[in-house]
């Protein structure tokens, strides 16, 4: 299996994401966000084709689009609870978008079933490369973050008073977060983040009593159910999407049939 | 000096005046029990006491200094608590997250941090409570975490805001006389806020009774008479004193109890991603 160009770099990307992917995922899980990763690969697909249209490479179109969009969610902050219907439409529209721009480019249609659903066996060393960098940087932007983020989740008040800027903590982590979904996109799709952020995040969330077991434990679970897989996906020739969503599934599952509810 | 100073300040929110020029001064090491009506101003006061609400004009001023948010010798407890899902990290981490936790960077606790937690949770007895999960513990002894954590960097002020709330009496009554304990042994000032008077009475020095834009300060037989209060409610007042106990009444209804029943449905607060500030005060 290794013996292959493509899946050296596919279990390279698929480490590289997968490792910040869970660590996002674990705050997003505490802090009740999860729609938020969903919501930013939906407007990153807007993005992504909108910036074919205009000669921009995909993926820095999506980063582009994400990030803004994160921090505009961020800066909405509590006026964004309970629109679920204004933020459905924002979603629909964001995905209807994507569609015209493909549209327009038509030599670009083929991707969409890459962009919407991922191409991991498709990643050259060059994108390597960018999500080498890109999880370098998230990793160590939640570092820094990860102390008043985790205040702030515990005891938004308290925190306020002892000088946390909420908003501007809430800015900066959505910032991350839409990052780290620009890059879970490339591994599993637009459509498909919930499953590699936030699946085997949760599960470690169930599973774990302390921070850092929690954080540590969905790193570990998302790289455990990328690799595996990646490697059911090599031998059954099914879709590497599929089969790493599947995995994770199946991994929150046996938490939850493990650990009895928690809330 | 005072541990809280008010000189003519008048505090709006939302084009209403909580307080209309109000001078107050709250001496280092006593105890006051904060009360009034639902709207009165309780959380406000303490939101401008910690620097987060900027009085409309007057003068705050915290342990001798402007009052200014981000003070460390002011230890808070807030009213509103996080629906977020955390019940399933231990007791431990929950109080650990709030030390030194408005600075950047990893929150993990160094042997220093460590040692200030271990004495936060001994002091409010909740060495044994660190180790269970949040969702185990019930709303005392979550409270008792509440309390560890306003008490990290050792505070000379503590701000509570209403920390009875859905707490049964017997509760109420641990509530109150470890807070007593706490302020004691720190010799620490105490603002404790409340809907109704009885709980505290043993325990405060002084009262500070809020109501119309106005407040009284003072003792209990000083603030809690029936022209006082009716000036303040603006409405007619009778205090009946019974067994000890002093019941305030409007009419019929004995007002502290009644008036804030409904409070039991609205004091959940929102959470989750951000923080929503719903205030009462």
């Amino acid at each position: 299996m290794f013996e292959y160009d493509f899946m050296r770099n596919a279990f390279g990307a698929a480490t590289l994401v997968a490792l910040v992917a869970g660590c996002v995922g674990y705050f997003l899980v505490l802090r009740a966000q999860t729609f938020a990763g969903h919501a930013l690969a939906h407007v990153g697909f807007a993005g992504a084709t909108g910036a074919v249209l205009v000669g921009i490479s995909p993926l820095w179109g999506m980063l582009l689009v994400t990030v803004a969009a994160g921090a505009g969610m961020g800066l909405l902050g509590e006026r964004l609870e309970g629109r679920d219907v204004a933020i459905g439409i924002v979603l629909a529209v964001a995905l209807a978008l994507g569609l015209l721009f493909l549209h327009f480019y038509t030599s670009y249609a083929a991707q969409a079933t890459a962009l919407l659903f991922g191409n991991l066996l498709a990643v050259d060393r060059g994108t390597l490369a960018v999500l080498a960098l890109l999880s370098a940087a998230s990793l160590a932007a939640l570092a820094l973050l990860s102390r008043p983020l985790l205040f702030a989740t515990l005891q938004p008040e308290l925190a306020e008073a002892k000088g946390v800027s909420l908003r501007l903590v809430s800015v900066l982590f959505l910032m991350v977060v839409a990052v780290v979904t620009a890059e879970s996109a490339q591994i599993v799709g637009v459509l498909l983040v919930f499953g590699l952020m936030i699946a085997p995040a949760a599960a470690a969330q169930r599973l774990c009593r302390t921070l850092q077991a929690g954080v540590l434990g969905s790193a570990l679970f998302a790289l455990l159910d990328a690799w595996l897989g990646l490697t059911a996906a090599y031998y059954t020739d099914w879709p590497s999407s599929f089969c790493i969503v599947a995995v994770g599934a199946l991994t929150y599952l046996a938490a939850v049939l493990g650990a009895p509810r928690r809330s | 000096m005072s541990a809280v100073e008010f000189a003519g300040v008048t505090l709006t929110l939302a084009g209403r005046h909580i307080l209309r020029d109000v001078d107050l001064a709250i001496e280092d090491a006593e105890f006051v029990g904060v009360l009034g009506p639902n709207g009165a101003g309780k959380t406000t006061l303490m939101r401008a006491i910690l620097g987060l609400v900027a009085p409309s004009s007057g003068q705050i001023r915290v342990l001798g200094a402007p009052a200014v948010r981000g003070n460390p010798a002011i230890g808070y407890m807030p009213q509103i608590r996080s629906q977020a899902p955390i019940g399933g990290l231990r007791g431990w981490d929950f109080v650990a997250g709030a030390a030194a936790g408005h600075r950047w960077g990893v929150p993990i606790a160094g042997a220093a941090a460590r040692r200030e937690i271990t004495w936060a949770l001994e002091m409010v007895g909740a060495r044994e409570l660190a180790a269970r999960v949040l969702a185990e513990l019930s709303g005392g002894e979550r409270q008792r975490l509440l309390l560890a954590q306003a008490l990290l960097g050792r505070p000379r002020l503590l701000l509570l805001d209403e920390p009875l709330i859905s707490l049964d009496p017997h509760h109420q009554r641990a509530v109150v006389e470890l807070t007593r304990h706490l302020q004691r042994e720190l010799r620490i000032a105490v603002l404790f806020s409340a809907h109704e008077l009885n709980p505290l009475l043993e325990a405060l020095d002084r009262v500070l009774y809020l109501g119309n834009g106005r407040v009284a300060l003072g003792t209990v037989s000083e603030v809690i008479t029936g022209p006082t209060l009716s000036r303040l409610y603006g409405s007619h007042i009778e205090v009946l004193h019974l067994h000890g106990r002093i019941f305030v009444m409007s009419g019929d209804l004995e007002i502290e109890r009644d008036e804030h029943r409904h409070d039991e449905r609205d004091h959940g607060g929102r959470g989750g991603g951000g923080a929503r500030h719903r205030h009462h005060g």
